[in-house]
């Protein structure tokens, strides 16, 4: 069978689901990619700038967005998939709106969710004004003004690590790998957009196991004078000025902190998307101690899932970085195709 | 027919046993306190004693409690018991009556049918016969329902049965011999002579027809002497101790004896009162939902009264109390662990047989000495107000109940002081949980004193874990109040306008709070005037177990998060909108695992307060709580 008469179904299209149709569609395939959203680019869609070298997100949104511009590729938003099962004739793919399709092979890209930082509700989020998560403080980056939820500007704000990860009382064993870099990119943002606002980094451990991540840490330090103290944040209140107040352990000095802030970012980590997890549920997919879906094999057979044509690509396996998800996207379409041709 | 060799086991356990009774018994009156002493011997005039005799009627004989858990269980035990009862003093009667001599010996009564075997041919004698066997077929039921939970408890609604030592096993069996055998010994008798009535006698002559009954009849009634010896014998060093040592218990804890904080007669009565029955193993979270099955307070019990190293038992329990709730003997099961936690470690060692039977055992105390632990806490001089609240550290971990409690507070116009607000010191009670009392006594002091310095009258605190040792480990005038009892008030003074809310809630009492300190109607008063309050299968004083306890330092995170998913779908089968409780602890637990909405109290009220018009409230300032408390 030629293969521009094959037809791949991408479920999910964020990093992994927008180079795995590109790539896929490239080669000569038909491909549908179904996105929730109301355009394709996930997460990223809201992200300002990217480490290690905090070049602007958009230069790799414009790359995605180009690479799924392909007559091969035909998109469908707003919809979700919600069950994998197999016909006589290959795969039939139900999606939300009660209609279905037949594929050749089903990618699996519905990478994570991030964590309800409200489950923490010791770090009072969505209690108090002030504390915000990672993801929001981008969207003020996208908007070139980071304040206070009444207008004023910050002169001092803390970034706390691991929300919602490496923390056995939200039932996340799992690091999330990508917060602590983010932490440090966003913490050098702060500095040279508010030069007079400190900014303090509150980690576990600082895992910087990319390339030119070390580098950044050490720069955000010798040139940003940002504050790191290794210790996890035990409570958060306000005061009587409206100015919050954590209570925390600096573990190196060995000592209890108290400490007064105007704005708390919260790092949260990644979860296993919810839409992914109910896919998982209904197609017979099986999901490993931290709920991401599990591969036949962590070393060489990572982007198999153990059922006859369908892969995995990108975080819906594990929290990775841009980088890893891109490659990991090829990796799936590499099994897919050796999958076809092996037919 | 008149050889008396074979009554010769069951008189010396007979003697023995009451021997031995008698010396245990006055060897803890001995070891009681002062206190206690008077309090044991004013019990035995009036109505304690009136009331002990009541319950060992209801409850030692009849099994009233069992009855009403699992009746084919409580007819076990009842017909056991009661049967037994019945059976020794119409026996005595029987032997009275119709024998030339009075007051005879306990074994004339026992094996009347031995000494008479003609007995019971017609009038009244007949009458009697009658009756005794119906009495020994009452007992045969009773001890065929023992042999089948025995073996397959689950016939019985028993989800786990106890586990026996070696000593229990014999003494299990001889209990279990005595009865048949005195069946058989009375058949073969009654078939040799012709008499006895529908039980014996029918038996009897169907045994007689195809076997020697007058030659087999000997043999089952030395069994009969024997099992009885044997069992009296044991009794000391078995499960079945718990018989007689129950009766004593009853007239103790009659008297007002408590467990109080460390070992003493009363927790060696109570360690030998314990049947092993296994109710507490049924009704237990950690068994039910965890998968942990050897740390029941059932094997807590044994492995005390063996002498046994139960640290790890000890620690690993969340420390409800719903199999306090449930114990038929009533043992004091929370305190009992407290005071084995205080005790720290005993060594593992198999006891000796005779060891068993010491007559008081002397735990070693391993109290640890301490210096000041707490020296650094800076005493601070504390402003006056009537209202004192105290949040509690588990409750600045829910922010979001203290954000209720300040805007419910003010709303109503209460002047208080926030007494923790920029942090404060603990309570003490997660200390004592872990058996540290010296350690939680200088928190207190510490407490203590900044809460008389204040003044206030009343101190409202929104941790359950906090209030229970507020209220029953610190000497205050102020009167100590949950934030539901609390609010309660507010709203019954009419401080407080709320609106209602259309929605369908279910209330889970936190441990502490409910069973701990007996608050279950002014949370539901509370509840019930804002929104609607469903009910649950598990509630008040049978309410689960959150699974966050503060009272197991050992379990881990992951079964934790079992027992607590298997609560929380528990609570929601009726899928309410939210789920409300009363303590920090129970609300972080459950809102890791709940799909359904997991409040406070404190929130669901504020919810239902009306949209505020600028800082008007703040300029009234009525002192209605305080008034309150002095008016009643």
């Amino acid at each position: 069978m030629k293969s521009t008469q094959l037809h791949i179904m991408v479920a999910g299209g964020g990093v992994a689901g927008m180079e795995a149709a590109g790539t896929l569609a490239e080669m000569g395939y038909r491909v549908t990619l179904v996105e929730k959203g109301d355009e394709p680019g996930g997460h990223l869609l809201q992200w300002h700038a990217l480490f290690p070298d905090r070049r602007p997100a958009e230069e790799v949104r414009s790359y995605l967005r180009k690479r799924i511009e392909h007559r091969n590729i035909s998109i469908i938003t707003k919809t979700t998939v919600e069950k994998i099962r197999h016909h006589i004739s290959g795969l039939e793919v139900n999606l939300s709106g009660g209609t279905s399709e037949k594929a050749d092979a089903v990618i699996v890209s519905t990478g994570f969710d991030l964590f309800d930082a409200s489950r923490k509700e010791e770090y009072g989020y969505g209690i108090y004004d002030n504390v915000i998560t990672s993801a929001e403080l981008e969207v003020m980056f996208n908007r070139g003004r980071v304040a206070k939820a009444d207008g004023t500007v910050p002169s001092r704000i803390g970034l706390i690590h691991c929300v919602g990860s490496r923390d056995e009382k939200v039932n996340n064993n799992h690091c999330s790998k990508v917060c602590c870099v983010t932490a440090v990119k966003q913490a050098i943002e702060i500095r040279k957009m508010l030069p007079s606002c400190e900014v303090f980094c509150f980690y576990m451990d600082m895992r910087m196991y990319g390339p030119y991540y070390e580098e950044l840490y050490r720069e955000s330090q010798e040139f940003y004078n940002v504050n790191f103290i290794r210790g996890k944040v035990s409570e958060a209140s306000v005061n009587i000025n409206n100015r919050l107040v954590i209570k925390v352990e600096d573990t190196l000095a060995g000592r209890p902190l108290k400490m007064e802030l105007d704005i708390m970012v919260l790092m949260a980590g990644m979860e296993m998307a919810a839409s992914g997890m109910k896919l998982a549920e209904a197609s017979g997919m099986k999901r490993g101690i931290n709920r991401f879906l599990e591969t036949t094999d962590h070393h060489y057979g990572n982007n198999l899932s153990g059922i006859k044509g369908v892969f995995y690509a990108g975080t819906c396996t594990a929290p990775m970085n841009i980088t890893d998800t891109i490659s990991h996207a090829r990796a799936a379409v590499a099994e897919t195709v050796r999958y076809l041709n092996g037919r | 027919m008149n050889s008396e060799l074979f009554t010769l086991p069951f008189n010396l356990g007979l003697y023995f046993i009451l021997i031995y009774s008698v010396v245990r018994s006055t060897v803890w009156f001995r070891d009681l306190s002062r206190p206690d002493k008077l309090r044991l011997q004013r019990g035995f005039f009036g109505k304690p004693f009136m009331d002990s005799l009541r319950e060992i009627f209801s409850e030692s004989l009849l099994h009233r409690k069992i009855f009403s858990k699992n009746p084919v269980l409580g007819y076990m035990h009842m017909s056991l018991a009661f049967g037994w009862f019945l059976l020794i003093v119409f026996g005595t009667i029987e032997a009275d009556f119709f024998s030339e001599k009075h007051l005879n010996p306990p074994s004339h009564a026992i094996f009347f049918r031995w000494f008479n075997p003609e007995h019971g041919a017609e009038g009244f004698a007949r009458i009697f016969s009658f009756w005794m066997d119906l009495l020994l077929a009452f007992i045969l039921s009773g001890l065929l329902l023992a042999i089948i939970k025995r073996f397959i408890p689950r016939m019985m609604g028993m989800k786990k049965t106890t586990k026996h030592t070696w000593t229990d096993r014999i003494a299990l069996i001889s209990l279990w011999l005595i009865f048949p055998s005195r069946l058989l010994a009375e058949s073969f008798t009654c078939g040799a002579y012709g008499s006895g009535s529908f039980l014996t006698g029918n038996l009897g002559n169907a045994l007689a027809s195809f076997l020697p009954a007058a030659e087999m009849a000997p043999w089952f009634w030395w069994l009969y002497s024997l099992s009885l010896g044997t069992f009296f014998i044991l009794l000391p060093v078995s499960r079945y101790f718990h018989i007689p040592v129950e009766l004593f218990l009853i007239f103790m804890r009659n008297s007002g004896i408590t467990t109080g904080d460390r070992h003493s007669s009363y927790t060696e009565v109570q360690t030998h009162a314990c049947s092993s029955c296994g109710v507490c193993i049924s009704v237990c979270q950690m068994s039910s939902a965890a998968g942990i099955h050897d740390i029941q307070s059932a094997y807590f019990i044994k492995g005390l009264r063996n002498d046994r190293d139960i640290a790890a038992i000890t620690a690993n329990c969340l420390m409800c109390g719903r199999c306090e709730e449930v114990c038929p003997v009533g043992i004091e099961l929370g305190p009992m662990r407290l005071i084995e936690r205080r005790q720290g470690e005993r060594s593992d060692r198999i006891m000796k047989l005779p060891e068993k039977y010491s007559l008081s055992r002397k735990r070693g105390s391993t109290e640890k000495i301490l210096t000041q632990a707490y020296g650094y806490l800076v005493r601070e001089e504390p402003e006056r107000a009537d209202v004192l609240f105290f949040a509690g550290c588990m409750t600045h971990l829910t922010p979001s109940v203290i954000v209720a409690m300040k805007k419910i507070m003010d709303s109503a116009g209460v002047r208080y002081r926030f007494m923790d607000e920029n942090g404060g010191v603990c309570c003490g009670r997660p200390l004592m949980l872990a058996g540290r009392d010296r350690e939680a006594r200088e928190l207190i002091n510490h407490n203590s004193d900044m809460i008389w310095k204040s003044g206030a009258q009343i101190l409202v605190t929104s941790c359950p874990i906090c209030y229970k040792v507020f209220r029953e480990s610190y000497y205050l005038e102020a009167r100590v109040m949950h934030h539901s009892e609390f609010i309660n008030l507010l709203i019954e003074e009419g401080s407080l306008r709320l609106g209602y809310l259309h929605k369908k809630v279910v209330y889970h009492d936190p441990c502490e709070l409910g069973r701990g300190s007996g608050i279950f109607e002014e949370p539901r008063a509370v509840i019930s005037y804002v929104a609607e309050l469903q009910t649950s299968s598990q509630e008040s004083n049978m309410s689960l177990c959150c699974g966050g306890s503060l009272g197991n330092l050992t379990l881990s995170s992951g079964k934790r998060a079992m027992i607590a998913a298997d609560a929380a779908r528990t609570l929601t089968l009726g899928s309410p909108d939210e789920l409300i409780t009363a303590c920090p602890l129970c609300k972080k637990t459950f809102a890791q695992v709940a799909e359904t909405k997991v409040s406070d109290i404190a929130e669901l009220v504020a919810a239902a307060l009306p949209a505020p018009r600028a800082a008007k409230a703040k300029t009234r300032p009525p002192r209605r709580a305080a008034r309150a408390v002095s008016n009643g």
